[in-house]
């Protein structure tokens, strides 16, 4: 039997250089070959066009009849008879190095910023494998990010995968690019690098980015994989998982905090959706394919942090919610996967509120083993806790005041509106550039809690309010 | 049984095979495909052809490769070594993984189940001798497991995957005295006094295998009537569970559905946990690695990893493995109900379950009732929670098998599939709200129990000890 199967191998082998000529049906980004060889499931293919240029693309589905093949670079100007095929006999693997940072690459990991090919010290598949869960060490490095509102209460923690759910024309990309710029480990130099992966984004978006990456000067730790808005819309299916390939090689092997930041999950979504419905799978939610969880999991499960590697991801998606539906499949899945999640608020930015992080929605699963005494300050979880429970009870105040008008109120529940005022102004509300320190955060949280009667606070403890209440 | 070859691949689809040129396969069966030997399961067979849903993922794989069939369904192993073990969906041990190919799971890797060298000190029930007769499923003799658990030796029940028997009672013709062994060693050998199992004889050693598709036999199921001691005060007042009792968690993300079932797998009274981590976050079960091995057990002064068993199938490990993850946790907690435990089984989460249905339906075309979620849909469901139960044992003792299932519904909306079917074959709900704010944060108006007028608080003055087997006097069903 293994006589037949080593017999097996060394044809499939020699057939890998086999070249196809004409193809069968083309059907948007998809193309049918048939009679051809046994040809492995998610294998390699080059495409050739008749003018010479050779595109790549994966097998998507192989039979004996006939092999379904998903072309990145989508299929405009190919011919039926002219297209010539190749299948490599091997998945799609891209090298990485260390010196892909500083380096602009499309969805495929090919440079587009005219410099050459760097040399790569390890190729990769593209796909990843997934991570023994027994080799992940729980993350519990809390990082400052400067910013209030995530520092204070919803701590992004060192390989922590938390998204921004946003909406058209909120200020995510800046608080992103905010967040990379100001990012760190306190009292810890550490060897830190930035990939970003854009996925449908406007030009003027990815301009944003990289001009912001070089105002700061890190531009040389910055590996950007930009497939943009006018680029094929399959090729987005395969940006992340390039930049994912490289982060998890400056992660687990060269040892640097990798943070990844990739934009828009929205539209990956959608080039999923737009090659699933092609194939005529049969769809779930919104016309969105069933495997979309598992699809999803598979990128935003390449983070954390792995036990004897000093290195680290941490994952910074960004996703525009469709119409700022937060039960659209997209976040909806998203936040079942990811460990909490950072929820902007349409109207906190029509106050001129920035960052608008709505105070209820978000959260941060892991922040409760990365606070605290030894980490950031021993009253960080009690004042957390407060300010949520506080803004919470605002909510319900601010309701009742549209109601019955802000007038009738009683003196008690006014307090609290003054506190949400206060809330929202001075601990989420700041500026673009400014770093705050998490001492400077909290000092601002007790100075917002002050306004609140000590007896109304009930979440911290006495000795807490008699150190900080008020001061 | 040997492995044999049973066909070739013919179409490869994500994690579905068709297969050609099958001649001796069985539904169900354990196959292994091309030269990676990928696990995978006979899931449909017609004249020459079968349609397989692999455990792994299938890059790579191409028509013509080979399926090796490898003569018995899908199962898992069971014997002493189970308990503070962490396994994937289909029983491979992660740590042995690592050993064997690092930070990433490779594809096609083995690691027996159970450690093969390991030596067990084994004490015979006393009254056994040979000539002695005994029925399946009775106890052989005893291992100390853990400090705290007695692992009993069950005579396999057969009857189960083929080349084993079916038989109702023997006699025995070798027992091995007390003594060191590995879970490979024959402890025993039973004749069977059935008509026509004439010169065929029962072995049974440490390690039985049992398919995960198949609940494993009991003498009769008595209707559940103590309460499971979650520890947590909403649910013990307002919505008690029963020892052998079903329950559902709703709740959309971020309402606490994970937080409530590590607190339940903490502190409830079961005497065995069977946490099953399906299609969830990689760092939740590192978080149950870390955390169970250094809380201690107020009832027994051990740590609470000496009474769990941990099933991981992440939501980046195959698809098709978490839908086999499910089964091999109800597996393994049926063995220990058959031994005379309680055991509480975690399942985290359902939908994810359903979700691998939906995704292996697609995939064979299948048509598709509920948004796309195949038409067999509450058929599972209600197969998986009626695993559960009060049961007399085949031994005579009692032992219970409760399930609490997480169910994650898309954007919280509970009218979706996955939510209704299951509310129908569950005995208590505990719908979870995010504005309660409170752990856990069930809000009394949307949970129910029931069962609550059948259970009886059988130990008055406190809930901290554990309610014995024998306190119990509830009515036969």
């Amino acid at each position: 039997m293994s006589g037949l199967n080593k017999l097996y191998n060394q044809q499939k082998a020699l057939l890998s250089g086999r070249e196809y000529i004409g193809i069968d049906n083309i059907d948007g980004p998809i193309i049918m070959v048939r009679n051809t060889h046994p040809v492995g499931y998610r294998d390699l293919v080059e495409c050739v066009d008749a003018g010479g240029r050779v595109r790549m693309g994966i097998v998507l589905d192989t039979s004996v009849d006939a092999v379904a093949v998903q072309i990145f670079e989508g299929t405009s100007g190919l011919t039926l008879p002219g297209t010539r095929i190749r299948f490599r006999g091997e998945p799609l693997t891209i090298d990485v190095t260390e010196r892909m940072l500083g380096r602009v690459f499309n969805g495929l990991g090919k440079p587009i910023d005219g410099g050459p090919v760097p040399l790569g010290s390890a190729e990769m598949d593209v796909n990843g494998l997934p991570i023994n869960p027994t080799e992940r060490i729980y993350p519990r490095d809390f990082i400052q990010t400067g910013i209030s509102a995530i520092d204070g209460i919803n701590t992004l923690i060192r390989g922590q995968k938390l998204p921004i759910f946003s909406g058209n024309g909120l200020p995510h990309n800046q608080l992103a690019a905010q967040i990379a710029r100001q990012a760190k480990i306190r009292g810890e130099a550490s060897d830190f690098a930035v990939v970003f992966a854009a996925m449908g984004v406007k030009h003027d978006v990815a301009r944003y980015f990289i001009d912001s990456f070089e105002e700061s000067g890190v531009l040389e730790n910055v590996a950007l994989f930009l497939s943009l808005a006018d680029d094929p819309s399959i090729e987005r299916t395969l940006t992340p998982r390039t930049a994912l390939t490289l982060a998890e090689h400056l992660a687990y092997t060269c040892g640097k905090h990798v943070l990844f930041i990739m934009t828009d999950m929205a539209n990956y979504c959608e080039s999923l959706r737009e090659i699933s419905t092609l194939r005529g799978e049969i769809p779930s939610r919104k016309g969105y394919p069933g495997y979309l969880y598992s699809d999803l999991a598979e990128l935003y499960e390449r983070s954390g942090m792995i036990r004897g590697k000093s290195g680290s991801i941490t994952q910074l998606p960004i996703l525009t919610m469709p119409n700022d539906d937060i039960s659209h499949p997209i976040p909806d899945l998203t936040g079942y996967i990811t460990e909490g999640q950072i929820v902007f608020d349409r109207d906190l930015h029509s106050r001129g509120i920035y960052p608008p992080v709505a105070g209820l929605p978000s959260l941060s699963r892991l922040m409760k083993d990365g606070i605290g005494e030894g980490m950031t300050r021993g009253d960080h979880p009690h004042l957390a806790s407060q300010l949520f429970a506080s803004y919470s009870y605002v909510q319900d105040v601010r309701s009742l005041a549209s109601v019955i008008g802000e007038e009738e109120l009683t003196s008690f529940d006014k307090q609290y509106m003054e506190f949400g005022q206060e809330f929202e102004q001075k601990f989420i509300n700041q500026r673009r550039d400014e770093d705050r320190t998490i001492e400077q955060t909290l000092e601002i949280g007790w100075h917002c809690l002050s306004i609140l009667p000590p007896e109304e606070l009930t979440r911290l403890t006495e000795e807490e309010i008699d150190t900080y209440y008020g001061r | 049984m040997k492995e044999r070859l049973i066909g070739r691949v013919r179409r490869v689809n994500g994690p579905v095979i068709e297969a050609e040129g099958i001649t001796d396969a069985m539904m169900l069966e354990l196959v292994r495909v091309s030269d990676a030997r990928l696990i995978g399961e006979i899931v449909k067979l017609s004249t020459g052809k079968a349609i397989i849903q692999v455990y792994e993922d299938t890059t790579g794989v191409a028509p013509g490769n080979n399926i090796y069939g490898a003569g018995m369904p899908l199962s898992v192993e069971l014997g002493p070594g189970l308990i503070g073990t962490i396994y994937d969906g289909i029983q491979r041990p992660l740590e042995d993984l690592a050993a064997i190919s690092g930070t990433f799971i490779q594809r096609g890797i083995q690691a027996p189940s159970l450690n093969r060298d390991k030596k067990w000190e084994f004490t015979p029930t006393p009254h056994l001798a040979v000539g002695e007769k005994v029925t399946p499923g009775s106890i052989l003799g005893t291992v100390q497991e853990t400090e705290r658990i007695e692992h009993r030796i069950l005579i396999p029940p057969g009857g189960a995957g083929s080349g084993t028997i079916a038989w109702t009672h023997g006699v025995i013709t070798e027992i091995a005295p007390a003594g060191t062994y590995t879970v490979d060693e024959i402890l025993a050998s039973i004749q069977p006094l059935d008509a026509g199992t004439e010169g065929q004889s029962i072995t049974a050693a440490m390690a039985q295998r049992w398919p995960i598709r198949t609940p494993r036999p009991v003498a009769q199921r008595l209707s559940p009537g103590i309460p499971l001691i979650t520890g947590q005060r909403v649910i013990d007042t307002l919505f008690p569970l029963a020892k052998g009792g079903t329950v559902a968690i709703p709740g959309g993300f971020g309402t606490g559905k994970t937080m409530t079932q590590h607190a339940i797998a903490k502190w409830c009274d079961a005497d065995i946990i069977v946490y099953i981590g399906c299609g969830e976050r990689g760092n939740e079960m590192t978080d149950v690695l870390t955390e169970f091995p250094r809380l201690i057990d107020p009832r027994t002064g051990t740590s609470l990893m000496e009474r769990t068993v941990l099933i991981a199938n992440t939501s980046n490990m195959p698809v098709s493995a978490r839908e086999a993850s499910i089964y091999t946790g109800a597996t393994l907690a049926e063995y220990y109900r058959d031994q005379g435990y309680h055991v509480a089984v975690m399942a985290d989460s359902t939908s994810r379950w359903a979700e691998a249905l939906r995704e292996l339906s697609g995939r064979m075309e299948e048509m598709p009732a509920e948004e796309g979620f195949p038409a067999y849909l509450p058929t599972r469901v209600a197969e998986f929670y009626e695993r559960a139960g009060y049961m007399q044992t085949l031994a005579g003792s009692e032992g219970s098998m409760s399930i609490i299932g997480a169910v994650s519904p898309p954007g919280g909306d509970f009218s979706e599939p996955v939510t209704q079917h299951t509310k129908r074959f569950v005995r208590c709900f505990w719908g979870l709200d995010q504005l309660t704010g409170q752990c856990p944060p069930t809000r009394p108006p949307s949970g129910w129990t029931v069962i609550r007028n059948i259970l009886r608080m059988s130990k008055p003055g406190g809930t901290n000890g554990p309610v014995t087997a024998g306190s119990r006097t509830g009515r036969r069903s």
